[in-house]
């Protein structure tokens, strides 16, 4: 199969993402990309292990002074229901529907963008409330590039998929662009994924002290 | 289609190779301006042995030298040694596994221009305020020390170059999963691909650690944070770590291609297939995996305590088994075989004993309580240098003799060739034997001089003039090569006589499209098995048909080009000048702009059809 | 007879010597071990180089088997051979055999040398020596002692002496070839570890040892060495003794002296201070401590120690060792004044 060939309901491939060799090719060089990321964020876990509580004084606040679990509990709330849409945007996607797929990627971007806004408030909140800062001592350097880089990877997802969705509005679903659409929703769910760590290690961990 | 044959204007030609997406192009622009760097690199080499020819020098100044020998390290590292070992990915690993091209060969164009630019953008702190100075492992204490903008070219060219590097990595993997010709199985690879395979996975895995090492720092150095201030709850122990989960692999990095290369040049020139091939695809893989667990043996004195010691210790030594294997496996392909000695075989066989030296030293160093006496003297100068020139360096030579015809249509001299091997191995082992005793000895690394009355002055002298050796050696090949290219003479596919893998299949160079039917492969070493029942070329596996290949594009260039802009700005944001924003902004739209480009519009890449193969077919018949 | 012998033994010392020259210098060379520390880990090395010997031979015995047997003379094909699972073994086998050979030693003598147990017992009579790097020199509290010298370690001979190491700016890492080494100066952690000085090695080496900083810490990482005195244990505690009877900073004996005394007051002391035994804590001492400055091996770790070379360093630091800390810190000085300055420095001695 060609990826400019005109495809109906009836011809498209029950696996659009895979059935061209650039569309293989594509596949399977996203999930190294992924692999290379998960030991980017490993790293930065890492370090953000190593400086937890790493403060200078005793005047600054340390983490289980700062975190509050309903605030992180309703961004993670956010963005996993963000990954289930993505899910059935992807299923409108397999069954040749750009119309209901566009319509699940849309929400999936409302809730992200609303994870987002979460994020900056609570950042908002430490600095403010806490003196917690970028600067201010090496535990909040490594907290905030921490989740800062994961807000960046939401942040340029929310980027990607709505220029995909805007490429795409008249073109429809073809060869060319499902397996983009494919990519986009792994990496949304490999954000997704991340924060499941960011909740545990960073804020659960975190107010147990 | 005869126009591809035609010659081409100077300005056609550049413009070609800028917006080339052509794994054969790519290869070569990874070598020249690999091979430059290589020759910026030997230059601060040669400065290096000037300075420490006699005690108590002054040709350059105790800070100068720090800046060179940083320069030094990170230029064959980063801009030299990788690039090269690329070149010879690019060129002939797609050959290898009967591919027309890689799997994106648009990434494949912008990991290279990411290098350079990172490379080009590195080197030009020689002409701001002085180069990097806090050594090519940049400790952090003293990086975020260093004053001057050195250490902030460092982080940012590196980071740049690692970007170009990385995609690359991803590239080489995808391409060999997926783009095998018919017949190609995993165990019928050549070992070069191999190596590329694994190097390439090994890329994938260790340039994150380095990435986010050198956020770390500019964040610290640019933005204020205090990952490495020890006052405000850092810790500058995490950047050692980082960086060698990165360092090391990045070791094997460099040596498995290394290897590959070899062990098709012992198998061609012994004209026996490579003893025990699985074994060695194991110890391959082996030694892969093993790379990413002993990183911590560069930090034996880093006071870890005698139980990570420890561990990393045995864990470093047991390298040394797969390694042995290798060893033992190329002497044994030789064994019974018919040994040419070519140039490349030349460096072949000497890499050998060179490397073996390098080999045991090795294992002399993971001995921790040891180590302790010979981490960071010239006992470590000449380890590395016995495996990274008596390895990766022979390699890249061997590499550049035996693939010249694949990449150019034209051999290179084979006299001159030896002539530059005899003065490179001797300069070599003149250069660093020595240098085992000088740690021993007691003097430290990285020193701009040393005091007369210590016992150093003979053997350092020694030394640098084996320095001269080698310097006239990469001369030597210099001429060669421009010597060669001014004669040009045509070769045609095959011209060792001995090539057994796909690459000795086609013609030198080959067509843009390699292949024109995809060939059917019926074996390890597929074209000396079709040699051998007397065939003149490869069975093809495929009817003639229409190709599909890539369109060129110019901007894998903009985007690399707007993240050196980016990076200018980056750069001076420290010292508050005006300009610097605007500078990072227009920047990172130049990138930005051309990646949303490359994503809107329809990039389908091109057909030849069938009848233009045809053509081209008849136009060589009536000229040959 | 015995002109024979003697002979004989001249010219084994004259062979020994000459393997001896191969091993570089008594008070430098990691080669000439000089304590427990450096033994075992010169046993470590021979040990290692044996094996790797083996190796090597068994390689370039094959290896030139074939350079001289497997030459192309004719264009026959040569059998392909797939390769031999007996060999495979064997040469799997034999290097992990011979890497656990070199494995239990190594892992034995990493623990051994990492052993300071001593240190944190309480009234342990173990000598405690607080090393503080710097940029480009190095201080030496004994917290037992409640003294502080820098540049010149002092040491008692025959006994373990242990160490904790720290930097004041930079990463920097303390060695003392021949007696063993070496461990880094972190500037966020303590380490610790321990040396032995043996008396008949140190004799060899005039009872002084070369130290060296190891890891690259700016322009003038290669000068900034320190020396290592040794002395037996008595001499050591009447030096220490020596050393806490100043008490305050020496008077000065003559008038030359006394006006170089005046000098430095006003323009070195808010720097360097002349009393060991001096309460100022770890981060405010700035600059090597002088009060046994006369005893001193060298100048600034890397100049012979007289007076010409004294004024020299005054005169124009950075010119001998770049990008030290001391250079437009003071006042330029007069020529007179130098004098006088330097015949103060010189006078700084607590030993009689």
């Amino acid at each position: 199969m060609h990826a400019d060939e005109k495809l109906t309901y009836e011809t498209w491939p029950a696996e659009p993402e895979k059935s061209t060799l650039e569309a293989k090719n594509k596949f399977l060089g996203f999930w190294f990309f992924l692999g290379g990321e998960t030991v980017l964020f490993a790293s930065l876990f890492a370090t953000y292990l190593a400086l937890k509580d790493k403060v200078p004084d005793s005047s600054h606040h340390l983490a289980k002074d700062i975190f509050e679990l309903p605030l992180t509990f309703v961004a993670t709330m956010l963005l996993l229901t963000s990954s289930l849409t993505s899910v059935y945007a992807m299923y409108h996607m397999k069954n040749f529907n750009a119309k209901k797929m566009n319509l699940w990627l849309i929400l999936t971007l409302i809730l992200g963008a609303a994870f987002l806004v979460l994020e900056i408030y609570e950042f908002n909140h430490y600095v403010h409330e806490y003196h917690h800062t970028f600067t201010s001592s090496a535990f909040g350097s490594a907290f905030y590039t921490l989740v800062g880089f994961h807000g960046g990877h939401v942040a340029f997802g929310l980027l990607w998929i709505t220029t995909l969705i805007v490429r795409n509005a008249k073109r429809g679903l073809d060869l060319y662009n499902a397996p983009k659409f494919y990519v986009a929703s792994l990496y949304w769910h490999f954000i997704d994924v991340v924060w499941v760590f960011i909740f545990t290690v960073v804020y659960l961990m975190g107010m147990v002290g | 289609m005869s126009t591809y044959a035609q010659k081409k204007g100077f300005g056609a030609t550049l413009w070609d190779y800028l917006t080339t997406v052509d794994h054969k192009k790519i290869a070569i622009l990874y070598l020249i301006a690999g091979g430059f760097f290589f020759v910026v690199g030997g230059l601060e080499a040669v400065f290096i042995r000037i300075q420490l020819a006699v005690p108590n020098n002054d040709f350059v100044s105790a800070g100068l030298f720090n800046e060179i020998i940083t320069m030094h390290g990170t230029t064959m590292i980063f801009l030299a040694a990788m690039p090269l070992v690329f070149a010879f990915m690019n060129a002939v690993m797609p050959l290898q596994i009967g591919a027309r091209d890689v799997a994106f060969p648009f990434v494949n164009a912008l990991g290279f221009w990411l290098f350079f630019f990172g490379g080009v953008f590195l080197n030009l702190s020689w002409f701001f305020d002085g180069a990097p100075d806090a050594g090519w492992t940049s400790y952090a204490s003293l990086a975020m020390a260093s004053k001057g903008h050195g250490v902030d070219f460092y982080v940012l060219g590196l980071q740049i170059s690692g970007i170009g590097t990385l995609i690359g990595g991803i590239n080489f993997l995808v391409t060999i999963i997926n783009m095998r010709a018919p017949g190609m199985t995993y165990m019928r690879m050549p070992l070069f691909t191999w190596s590329t395979f694994v190097t390439s996975a090994l890329i994938l895995f260790a340039f994150p650690p380095l990435t986010v090492g050198l956020v770390l720092m500019m964040f610290d150095r640019m933005f204020g944070s205090n990952f490495f201030e020890t006052t405000m709850g850092g810790n500058t122990v995490i950047w050692e770590h980082l960086f060698w989960i990165f360092g090391h692999p990045e070791v094997y990095i460099l040596v498995l291609p290394a290897f590959g290369i070899f062990s098709e040049i012992f198998a061609m020139f012994s004209r026996k297939r490579l003893f025990g091939y699985s074994s060695m695809v194991f110890a391959t893989v082996l030694i892969g995996f093993l790379g990413f667990m002993v990183w911590a043996h560069h930090m034996f004195t880093t006071g870890l305590g005698p139980v990570a010691n420890a561990i990393f210790a045995v864990a470093t030594m047991a390298i040394g088994v797969p390694t042995g294997i290798k060893i033992f496996n190329w002497l044994l392909t030789m064994w019974g075989g018919s040994v040419k000695f070519t140039t490349p075989m030349h460096y072949a066989v000497a890499f050998i004993p060179s490397f073996v030296a390098g080999g045991v030293t090795g294992v002399m160093l993971a001995s921790a309580a040891a180590d302790y006496q010979y981490h960071d003297t010239y006992f470590v100068v000449a380890h590395f240098h016995y495996v990274i020139v008596g390895g990766v360096v022979f390699a890249v030579l061997a590499g550049t003799h035996l693939y010249w015809p694949k990449m150019f249509g034209t051999m290179l001299n084979d006299t001159l060739g030896k002539i530059t091997f005899w003065l490179f191995f001797i300069g070599f082992h003149m250069t660093f034997f020595i240098q085992h005793f000088l740690g021993l000895w007691g003097m430290p690394r990285r020193v701009f001089t040393y005091l007369p009355g210590q016992g150093f002055e003979t053997s350092n002298l020694i030394s640098s003039l084996g320095a001269v050796f080698m310097s006239l050696g990469v001369l030597v090949l210099l001429y060669n090569i421009i010597a060669t290219s001014v004669k040009n003479e045509r070769v045609g596919n095959d011209p060792w006589g001995d090539g057994r893998t796909l690459e000795w299949a086609i013609p030198s160079p080959p067509p843009f499209y390699n292949f024109k039917q995809l060939p059917l492969v019926r074996g390890l070493d597929a074209y000396w098995l079709e040699k051998m029942e007397g065939k003149k070329g490869m069975t093809p596996a495929e009817p003639l048909g229409d190709i599909h290949m890539p369109n060129a594009s110019f901007l894998p260039f903009v985007m690399a080009f707007g993240l050196f802009v980016a990076a200018f700005g980056a750069l001076f944001n420290m010292d508050d000048k005006a300009w610097s924003v605007p500078v990072i902004i227009i920047g990172l739209l130049i990138t930005f702009g051309a990646m949303f480009l490359r994503s809107v519009k329809d990039d389908h890449g091109f057909h030849i059809h069938k009848e233009e193969l045809m053509e081209d077919d008849n136009e060589k018949g009536v000229k040959a | 007879m015995k002109r024979l012998a003697k002979w004989r033994l001249i010219s084994i010392f004259a062979i020994l010597s000459l393997i001896l020259s191969g091993c570089g210098e008594p008070f430098l060379s990691t080669l000439r071990p000089a304590g427990e520390v450096a033994d075992i880990q010169y046993d470590l090395m021979k040990l290692s180089t044996l094996i790797m010997v083996g190796v090597i031979l068994v390689v370039m015995v094959i290896f030139f088997i074939v350079l001289i047997k497997f030459r192309r003379k004719d264009e026959k094909i040569p059998k392909q051979v797939e390769g031999s699972h007996k060999l495979e073994i064997i040469w799997t086998t034999i290097p992990i055999l011979l890497l656990l050979l070199l494995a239990v030693p190594t892992v034995s003598a990493t623990f051994k040398l990492a052993d300071v147990s001593p240190m944190d017992k309480k009234d342990s009579d173990a000598l405690v020596i607080n090393v503080r790097s710097n940029l480009y020199w190095w201080e030496f509290e004994y917290p037992g002692q409640e003294i502080v010298t820098s540049q010149d370690l002092v040491v008692p001979t025959d006994e373990k002496v242990y160490f904790n190491l720290i930097s004041s700016d930079v990463k920097h890492s303390f060695w003392v070839p021949a007696v063993g080494g070496k461990l880094d100066t972190n500037t966020e952690n303590v380490n610790k570890f321990w040396l032995e000085f043996d008396s008949a090695k140190a004799k060899e080496a005039g009872d002084l040892f070369y130290g060296k900083c190891a890891e690259l810490c700016g322009p003038s990482h290669a000068l900034m060495d320190f020396k290592v005195k040794t002395m037996n244990r008595d001499d050591f505690d009447n030096w220490v003794a020596d050393m806490k009877d100043v008490k305050e900073p020496a008077k000065a004996d003559t008038a030359l002296a006394q006006e170089g005394q005046e000098i430095f007051n006003k323009s070195c002391i808010s720097c360097h201070a002349v009393t060991p035994t001096n309460a100022t804590p770890p981060e405010a001492r700035l600059a090597p401590n002088l009060s046994n400055f006369g005893e001193r091996s060298r100048i600034a770790g890397v100049l012979d120690h007289n007076e010409e070379e004294l004024k020299n360093w005054i005169r124009t630091p950075e010119k001998y060792k770049p990008g030290n800390l001391m250079t437009d810190k003071y006042p330029q000085l007069s020529e007179d004044q130098l004098d006088a300055l330097t015949e103060y420095l010189m006078g700084l001695k607590v030993q009689e």
